[in-house]
């Protein structure tokens, strides 16, 4: 017998290496491999394809002797079975630093490919499947990729951007702690693309199982993709510098200050050369883009939002985890279906999507498709789709007080409409939570939040009005 | 015993050494002083007011050591939304562990969650909470 149990941060938060040691002093063989993303139930112990979770230590021996109850099979159940895995294609069926099963899932097909075809082919494959940054603005990789091979330079690089920040997402980290040689392959094939022969991958602080992954398989793996080399960096709580030029400022090793634009990066990026700053997401598509074809994957998708989007479902939801799905499914399925609505077991008040910076949406709106222009007519963003599941006891002025005081503290002080508008906005917000001059001051919020909007460098001090505004609208009866 | 001159050996032949090199004396030493940000500069050729200016920028870097144990809670969303405000004044009854916020852990659905050192914890209630702190 041998039992499968995930290494994953969120296994191990919630006691999957006591589990294992369990079973190992049972003399029973362990594997840990990655997560199935099914983290209502991790610890998750998967045995011949059977599941059975959450698991704790005393329970151990009934599901040795056979006496446990199960969940099924993993693969049948209808968490993974009605989801399209191609991001995720390996996700708890590998063990994540294992060269032989990568080998043996497609892994490095994708690479070959690219060298194959060469590099204005790849570009043009990247290009017709339609992918778009994953990390929140949704442009269009072939373009950026495009752009980037184009720019005169000496020196190139390709950075990929592991500053996760954002609550409710946590498919970068899945990716880099589950699949790790899949984020390297898909950085190798940009800088084969694009004439880059680095690449650097920005992890922040708070994923320590993240950075030692990563860093482990980009040793195992460097004989693989040379003479292409990749340099694990490790960022240092500074929420923004997930911005990409912040983040640049940061690899540099100055203050994470944003950068007015233009240049672009893909002109102008780290040490003033041309760089494809790329998310995790964007980057990890790549090797099955390029193994199965660009037509293939934008068959999947709706509209301009081609191909699939690993969703995270977080918050007081019942069945959280990742669900890669093609583009084009509705918040209410979402939540509701494939959530099963709240942990508490009270109704939905609300979700969040798209993290801090991310609009509040009622359940009047969850007929809204998973869809990067279908959300912005809704005043609302996809960004990385993390989605927060909020139940009735949630106080939505409590929240865009938050939604300020977050963008207070992490705000990089380089424009005033962030810098200050920010601890303004929170200030103003408590006299509403007070009940002092509530009329006049929602006002004020109003007319302060199109300021930073529209006067922000950033998405931070930018995007703050969304879940301020949302919040409002949505919710007026908890402001008044 | 590594020291700050070893550290920077190590690191300053790197591009953009700064982040690394902060990251191994804060590691080390528990905090960045007012000597090592001098001695930074100097290696680096860089002027004191640039070091200190990204050690004041992020989070994870002190300026002064915190004699006590560290215990990193997260107040994100969606922690919010699974109850961590609740815990927030057990936290914080003590003395003897500094609570600090963070803002998220990535365990976004296995909430409360926290850390001490690398180490992770998920699905806090009250006792959970209180186990692990009595355990630091």
């Amino acid at each position: 017998m041998i039992v499968r149990i995930s290494d994953d941060a969120v296994a191990i938060a919630c006691g999957a290496d006591d589990v294992a040691a369990a079973f190992i002093t049972a003399g029973v063989a362990v594997e840990r491999v990655s997560s199935w993303g099914m983290q209502w139930l991790e610890p998750l112990v998967e045995i011949d394809g059977v599941g059975f979770g959450p698991v704790s230590v005393d329970q151990v021996p009934a599901i040795i002797n056979g006496s446990a109850p199960s969940v099924g099979r993993i693969e049948e159940h209808p968490f993974i079975a009605n989801q399209t895995r191609l991001t995720f294609a390996r996700a708890g069926k590998t063990r994540p630093l294992s060269l032989d099963d990568y080998y043996a899932s497609e892994g490095w097909l994708g690479l070959a490919k690219a060298h194959e075809m060469g590099a204005e082919a790849t570009i043009a494959t990247v290009t017709t499947s339609g992918l778009r940054g994953r990390g929140g603005a949704g442009f269009p990789a072939g373009i950026k990729w495009q752009t980037v091979a184009r720019a005169d330079g000496d020196q190139k690089y390709i950075v990929c951007n592991a500053d996760e920040g954002d609550s409710a997402t946590f498919a970068d980290r899945m990716v880099m702690e589950g699949d790790p040689f899949m984020l390297i392959e898909g950085m190798a094939i940009a800088g084969f693309a694009v004439g880059a022969d680095k690449g650097y991958v920005y992890i922040r602080s708070e994923y320590p199982h993240a950075i030692a992954k990563m860093e482990a398989a980009i040793k195992l793996s460097s004989h693989l993709i040379a003479p292409f080399v990749i340099e694990v960096r490790v960022g240092a709580g500074a929420y923004v510098c997930g911005e990409e030029t912040s983040l640049l400022n940061s690899l540099e090793g100055k203050r994470g200050e944003v950068r007015a634009k233009p240049p672009l990066p893909a002109l102008e990026g780290l040490f003033g050369k041309p760089t494809i700053v790329n998310n995790v997401l964007t980057l990890a598509a790549v090797p099955w883009i390029l193994t199965h074809g660009g037509e293939a994957y934008a068959e999947f998708g709706a509209g301009r939002s081609k191909g699939t989007m690993p969703i995270q479902i977080a918050g007081n939801v019942k069945h959280g985890g990742l669900f890669e799905v093609a583009f084009g499914i509705t918040l209410g399925e979402l939540v509701n279906d494939i959530g099963g609505g709240t942990a508490s077991g009270r109704p939905v008040r609300c979700v969040q999507v798209g993290g801090p910076l991310g609009a509040y949406i009622p359940p009047a709106q969850f007929h809204l498709p998973l869809d990067y222009e279908a959300f912005a007519a809704a005043d609302a963003l996809v960004g990385h789709a993390g989605i927060t599941v909020f139940d009735d006891t949630v106080d939505m002025a409590q929240m865009a007080r938050f939604a300020m005081e977050f963008c207070a503290i992490e705000s990089c002080g380089k424009c005033t409409p962030c810098r200050l508008g920010s601890t303004r906005g929170m200030e103003t917000i408590d006299q509403i939570i007070a009940g002092k001059n509530v009329e006049e001051n929602l006002a004020l919020i109003a007319d302060l939040s199109e300021t930073m909007k529209f006067g922000s460098l950033c998405a931070l001090g930018g995007f703050t009005p969304y879940p301020v505004m949302s919040a409002i609208k949505h919710f007026p009866e908890d402001f008044r | 015993m590594v020291s700050i001159a070893d550290i920077l050996t190590e690191h300053k032949d790197r591009e953009g050494p700064l982040l690394p090199v902060l990251h191994d004396v804060q590691k080390q030493f528990g905090h960045v002083s007012e000597d090592a940000i001098r001695e930074i500069a100097d290696v680096l050729n860089l002027t004191r007011a640039d070091v200190y200016g990204v050690v004041s920028f992020y989070h994870d870097f002190r300026k002064e050591p915190e004699a006590r144990p560290v215990l990193k809670l997260c107040r994100a969303e969606a922690c919010k939304s699974r109850g961590v405000e609740a815990l927030v004044p057990l936290a914080e009854s003590q003395n003897r562990i500094k609570i600090e916020a963070v803002y998220c852990l990535g365990l976004c659905s296995v909430g409360p969650s926290a850390m001490v050192g690398d180490k992770v914890y998920a699905r806090l209630d009250s006792a959970r909470l209180r186990t692990l702190l009595e355990a630091m």
